[in-house]
């Protein structure tokens, strides 16, 4: 009964936190966007904060970090001192970026003046966008991430008020990476709520990279929630670099929706963090639409990283091809929950999935689940995991060759994690990742090595 | 140069190795022969630091050093080179990087300063030539994808980037057609000095052929029953193990 108890005492606290400031949260956006709020409190209600109970959170249970969690809200934007240029430059040579800060789940317009887009590109402030492109929100808002599919997408709607919104006209190719910089940065700890909505036009072509950093020591928990609409043979990349300290619960879900002949990659790469629930859902929702989908993890410590992916193929001829891989040090824990759904008429299905894993300790533990639902036969579809230790014959044969044991076994798990890095299709941006990984297997601070963030605690 | 003393070793519990003394000296290249599971292998990997193997008795010198006292790395470091059976496959560390590193860590034992890129190049190059390795197959991650026969090869070339002093190639003829061992062997004996020692271990006379020993070998069940000159491999090719055992009263 106790734990009962506590899952309602928490929903009740944030359900009350949300009436007492109801006036805040809905101020400057429209009725039609506020009134999404109230189905999304019930949703919420209805589902609890997530625990071991909740079939989708059985590897990663949220209610002890919720239990007491009495965290200020960034209701507004705060002051800042931060001039983006100070704060980050990303000296990788020659790796040219649209920068884009968000703080604390804020889009930041006093740093964000870069705005040299190509034409028709729209990247703003996602409340703006509510407010000036009510057409483009109202037809893509809460389509892909609904409230009564996950408690945390409904407990984000409750109260999205800004975050970032990105409109790729049809036939425009953005060359360089956006990247957009997740900054969290507060004098006490913080609980930040941001919703993105990202709209890439039939044949638009963009490459995007998440970056999530701290720069504070306090605790935080982010509720990041991003739809993501992908028109017909559009081209998009999309990279996530997870890098925040110990005491961040870092709690996103990307929806994204592919149409006819779209080419999606997804590449998530969890470098540190606290407690990381990645949730990703793509509906191959066009013929011959394809998606790559990768994730790599280093966690140790007491670090807890889970990956959920759903992967629906709504129609024929889709390729999906999912790797994911772990490594887990200390007593670091790990999970990973494939979901693909074949649907009836969705022939000529190709949905591949792999997820592999490392532990490093005996401590360290990971559970990982494939769950596939195929409702036709023409279909090819395979999965495949494994949880296993480094290869003590490969580890001797380099040994053996006059490199030292601690040499040996970096060599091993960055050969290891290097599969998934293979995957990241800017050179730059990829070297620059690989020796982030590299320097984070090392246990030095990974980090860009310019950028004054640090991140690493 | 290597002095084995009284050696006993067990690996899973059993007893593998029972009792071998075997001196080496710089110039010399020894043969040792001997039945399937007579401990040939075991020797190889316990002489290379391979920790599944636990040595219970015995002691060896390497250049007058307490070798069994060294981790794997230094004695590569030291100047000993295992060639392997199995060479083992390690998808994503490449060719390139693992010798670099490999070379660089010799280099940094001895107090010489890191190859630069060019350097590293040129002497890649170099040895490739001398081998006669495939220039792709350096491109690639270190064996992934090899043949058998590449795989030898590639221990051979190895070897000659790190220029060991005593090289123990484990069964590193078996499983070559013949213009594979012809190429294996060719790099043995290029690479031979006044200097260096090899220890061939085989059960095979015909990498004899191109290779002529100084000391013939044979092991069974632990212990070296026999020793002579190149003349005892032909004996063996003859007469088979039989002969050994039933000198042995077996």
């Amino acid at each position: 009964m106790a734990e009962v108890t506590e899952k309602i005492s928490a929903v009740i606290r944030i359900s009350d936190l949300f009436s007492a400031n109801l006036p805040k949260i809905c101020v400057g956006l429209p009725d039609w966007f506020n009134h999404s709020r109230e189905p999304a409190l019930e949703a919420f209600q209805r589902m609890g904060i997530p625990g071991y109970k909740t079939e989708n959170y059985k590897y990663t249970d949220l209610t002890r970090l919720f239990e007491n969690e009495n965290f200020r809200r960034a209701l507004k934007t705060d002051e800042f001192d931060v001039d983006l240029k100070d704060v980050f430059s990303c000296d990788v040579p020659e790796f040219d970026t649209h920068l884009i800060l968000v703080v604390n789940g804020w889009y930041d317009d006093s740093n964000n003046l870069n705005k040299n887009y190509p034409d028709g590109v729209i990247i703003k402030s996602f409340q703006r966008a509510v407010v000036e492109n009510r057409d483009l929100v109202e037809k893509y808002y809460g389509k892909l991430a609904k409230v009564g599919d996950d408690p945390l997408t409904a407990m984000n709607t409750v109260f999205a008020q800004d975050g970032l919104f990105i409109y790729i006209p049809d036939n425009v190719h953005i060359v360089k990476p956006l990247q957009l910089i997740n900054i969290l940065r507060s004098e006490d700890d913080l609980f930040v709520t941001q919703r993105n909505l990202i709209i890439a036009g039939n044949n638009s072509q963009a490459k995007i990279m998440f970056c999530d950093h701290t720069l504070r020591p306090q605790n935080f928990i982010i509720n990041n929630v991003t739809e993501f609409e992908i028109g017909e043979d559009a081209v998009i990349d999309i990279y996530s670099i997870q890098n925040q300290h110990n005491k961040t619960a870092n709690l996103t879900g990307l929806y994204i929706r592919q149409q006819r002949g779209s080419t999606l990659v997804t590449n998530a790469i969890t470098l540190h963090g606290g407690i990381i629930r990645n949730n990703l859902s793509v509906l191959l929702d066009g013929e011959h639409a394809e998606a790559k989908i990768c994730g790599l993890a280093l966690s140790d410590k007491n670090q807890h990283v889970d990956n959920f992916t759903f992967i629906e193929h709504r129609k024929p001829s889709c390729r999906s091809n999912q790797l994911y891989k772990n490594i887990l040090d200390d007593s670091s824990t790990g999970g990973f929950t494939g979901r693909i759904h074949v649907a009836p008429h969705a022939v000529k299905t190709e949905a591949y999935q792999r997820n592999n894993n490392v532990l490093l300790t005996n401590a360290a533990k990971m559970n990982t689940k494939p769950q596939l639902v195929i409702d036709n036969d023409d279909v090819k579809c395979s999965h495949g995991a494994t949880v296993g230790r480094i290869n003590e014959e490969a580890l001797f044969y380099l040994q053996s060759r006059g490199i030292n044991e601690k040499e040996a076994r970096l060599m091993l798990m960055f050969a290891f994690a290097h599969e998934v890095l293979a995957e990241v299709k800017v050179e730059q941006l990829r070297d620059m990742i690989d020796k982030l990984v590299n320097k984070r297997l090392r246990g030095e601070v990974s980090k860009c090595h310019s950028c004054a963030m640090d991140c690493i605690r | 140069m290597l002095v084995i003393k009284d050696l006993y070793a067990k690996v899973e519990g059993k007893d593998i190795l029972k009792g071998i003394n075997l001196s080496i000296n710089a110039g010399e290249v020894h043969v040792i022969m001997g039945p399937n599971g007579s401990g040939k292998s075991t020797l190889a990997n316990v002489l290379a630091g391979n920790t599944n193997f636990e040595v219970t008795h015995g002691s060896v010198t390497f250049n007058g050093k307490d070798l069994l006292e060294m981790s794997a790395d230094v004695r590569a470091k030291e100047g000993l080179f295992l060639g392997f059976q199995y060479p083992v496959e390690i998808p994503g560390v490449s060719m390139v990087n693992f010798l670099k590193t490999a070379v660089n860590e010799h280099r940094k034992y001895r107090d010489l300063p890191a190859l630069s890129a060019g350097d590293f190049l040129k002497l890649m190059r170099e040895k490739k030539a001398m081998v006669q390795i495939d220039s792709q197959l350096t491109n690639r991650s270190v064996n992934e994808g090899f043949s058998g026969g590449e795989k030898k090869k590639n221990e051979i070339f190895q070897m000659a980037m790190l220029e060991p002093s005593l090289a123990i190639l484990d069964e590193t003829d078996s499983g070559l057609d013949i213009d594979a061992l012809r190429i294996v062997s060719n790099g043995v004996n290029m690479l031979k000095t006044p200097q260096n020692a090899t220890i061939l271990v085989t059960h095979y006379q015909r990498l004899l052929d191109y290779i002529v020993p100084d000391f013939v070998h044979v092991l069974y069940q632990g212990r070296i029953v026999k020793s002579a000159g190149k003349e005892l491999a032909l004996e063996l090719e003859e007469k088979g193990y039989d002969w050994i055992k039933k000198e042995l009263g077996e």
